[in-house]
């Protein structure tokens, strides 16, 4: 696979902050075009971190990321991208659509198109006639919805998600797990999903990576071959479980090679 | 509310009033009736002092909203110049007011102007920038998610974020441009002026004058708060606050 038909390409990235926290080390990495790619590992590794460096809010110490085949900047400035945060960061000041609305703003659209979208949009995320209601107005589930409308409403081939439903009770999350897979397959677009949650990881994924504590490595990448369209049964199949056992091991893994590591390091093995 | 104020008046009344003494305390009717025999020189003094009031809440409210926007922009600025701010702020009245009146003349009423001002500016300047500065810092990085420029950003995100802000500020300067403009003007001033009134009556030991002109003082406080009030709902009509819903 060479870089150029890659939707993100991550080699030898590495960010130490100032102040000298190491949060990534050499992360190689791939993400093909309508792939659904989960970033899972402790608190700490860095994986919102990468994920900031693949959206070129944060740069690489080291490294280079290539966003759509072109540097992660020109990216940006492109608009090849939309990002979702654990919070909605909706504005109060604005309805529902014209926060949605608010991307296409600033691309220039004319009122008539920027209408044309928002509703699409709004049906898209089965929010149909909430248009005109203000964020205080609806539920935290309703209004990550709304923030999805939102970074999908330009388009963009990729859509970066930073923890989106982890503010969120167990059976709003499961539900909207299920309703992104759906936008994500009417969409095409590509994913990169930031999640806490071994069972969300492998229900969402076409392939996981498993990161290790900080310094943030790629410990591991496993491939989910569950079945696609996926439904909540098949949170209940033997190679569902499978698959979210192999997870944790691989997390416990990278935790502890780790800790072996430093301790190695500091003498002390 | 009603209820409220029907009360107090007849605690005021047939309480208070006769046990302090009229020399202290004059009752609500005796207040009622020299307010309506010097309705004119009252009504006139209070349109004189809300003038000085007003013209100091916009000069100090100006200056206190440009300095933070400046703050705000340049942040090590702030680091420079606030703590000269909050050492202005820490003056008090009665030692700047007479200076004021020195600088600008006795008479003249940009001198109460000017304590006005003094009083309104760090309020303002303190809320404002605590408004343009709050803002969380997820909603600044999705705007740099859509290449925004520093322009975008202010106008989109940080000065709607600061309006609540900005309206508590202003809130609290037009309380204190009232007070500034009165005790500016106990120090001496015009005898068209309010504060002169109220301070040559209490001499005179005409106290129902002296508490009339209090009243058409407070009177004029509320309305000029209340003014704000309506601006603020008008311009924010999308605050929760404002649709009458408990959050």
């Amino acid at each position: 696979m060479n870089e150029e038909t890659a939707v993100v390409a991550l080699s030898g990235v590495s960010k130490r902050f100032r102040g000298g926290t190491v949060a990534l080390q050499g992360i190689d990495l791939e993400v093909r075009p309508r792939e659904f790619v989960s970033l899972i590992g402790p608190s700490g590794c860095g994986k919102s971190t990468l994920l900031r460096v693949i959206g070129d809010l944060v740069p690489p110490t080291e490294g280079a990321v290539t966003v759509n085949g072109k540097p992660a900047g020109r990216a940006r400035r492109d608009r090849d991208y939309g990002i979702v945060f654990q919070q909605a960061v909706l504005y109060d000041w604005r309805t529902v659509a014209k926060n949605i609305a608010l991307p296409l703003e600033m691309l220039g659209w004319d009122r008539r198109r920027r209408k044309e979208r928002v509703d699409e949009m709004l049906q898209l995320v089965e929010l149909t006639g909430f248009a005109d209601h203000h964020p205080w107005q609806l539920s935290g589930g309703m209004q990550q919805r709304v923030s999805i409308a939102r970074a999908l409403s330009f388009e963009p081939a990729l859509l970066l998600m930073d923890e989106p439903f982890g503010a969120l009770d167990e059976m709003t999350r499961e539900r909207l797990n299920v309703e992104l897979l759906r936008i994500w397959a009417e969409t095409g677009s590509t994913v990169v999903f930031v999640t806490h949650s071994i069972p969300e990881a492998v229900f969402l994924s076409t392939r996981v990576v498993v990161m290790s504590a900080r310094p943030g490595r790629i410990a591991q990448v496993i491939d989910v071959d569950l079945p696609q369209p996926r439904t909540n049964e098949v949170r209940e199949e033997p190679r569902f479980f499978e698959l979210v056992t192999e997870v944790r091991e691989a997390l416990a893994r990278g935790g502890a090679e780790q800790a072996t590591a430093q301790l190695i390091a500091e003498g002390e093995l | 509310m009603a209820l409220v104020f029907a009360a107090g008046m007849l605690l005021w009344q047939f309480a208070f009033a006769p046990w302090l003494g009229k020399f202290l305390l004059p009752t609500p009717t005796e207040i009622a009736r020299s307010l309506h025999d010097h309705w004119s020189i009252l009504w006139h003094a209070g349109w004189f002092t809300l003038q000085e009031a007003l013209g100091g809440f916009a000069i100090g409210s100006g200056l206190g909203i440009a300095v933070a926007l400046a703050l705000a922009r340049w942040r090590r600025l702030s680091g420079a110049l606030m703590p000269y701010a909050i050492a202005a702020n820490a003056v008090p009245i009665i030692a700047f007011a007479p200076i004021m009146n020195d600088w600008f003349g006795l008479l003249n009423p940009r001198s109460k102007m000017a304590i006005a001002a003094v009083l309104c500016f760090f309020p303002v300047l303190v809320n404002t920038v605590r408004g343009l500065t709050s803002v969380p810092p997820a909603a600044i990085e999705l705007m740099r998610s859509y290449a925004a420029s520093e322009l975008d950003v202010f106008r989109r995100v940080r000065f709607p974020s600061a309006l609540p802000f900005v309206f508590t500020g202003l809130k609290v300067a037009t309380v204190l441009s009232m007070i500034g403009a009165i005790v500016g003007e106990y120090f001496g001033g015009s005898i068209q002026a309010l504060g002169v009134q109220i301070e040559n009556s209490v001499t005179l030991f005409d106290l129902p004058l002296a508490w009339a002109a209090i009243v058409v003082a407070s009177a004029m406080g509320i309305a000029f708060y209340v003014l704000i009030g309506v601006v603020e709902r008008f311009t924010m009509d999308w605050h929760p606050s404002a649709q009458g819903v408990r959050e």
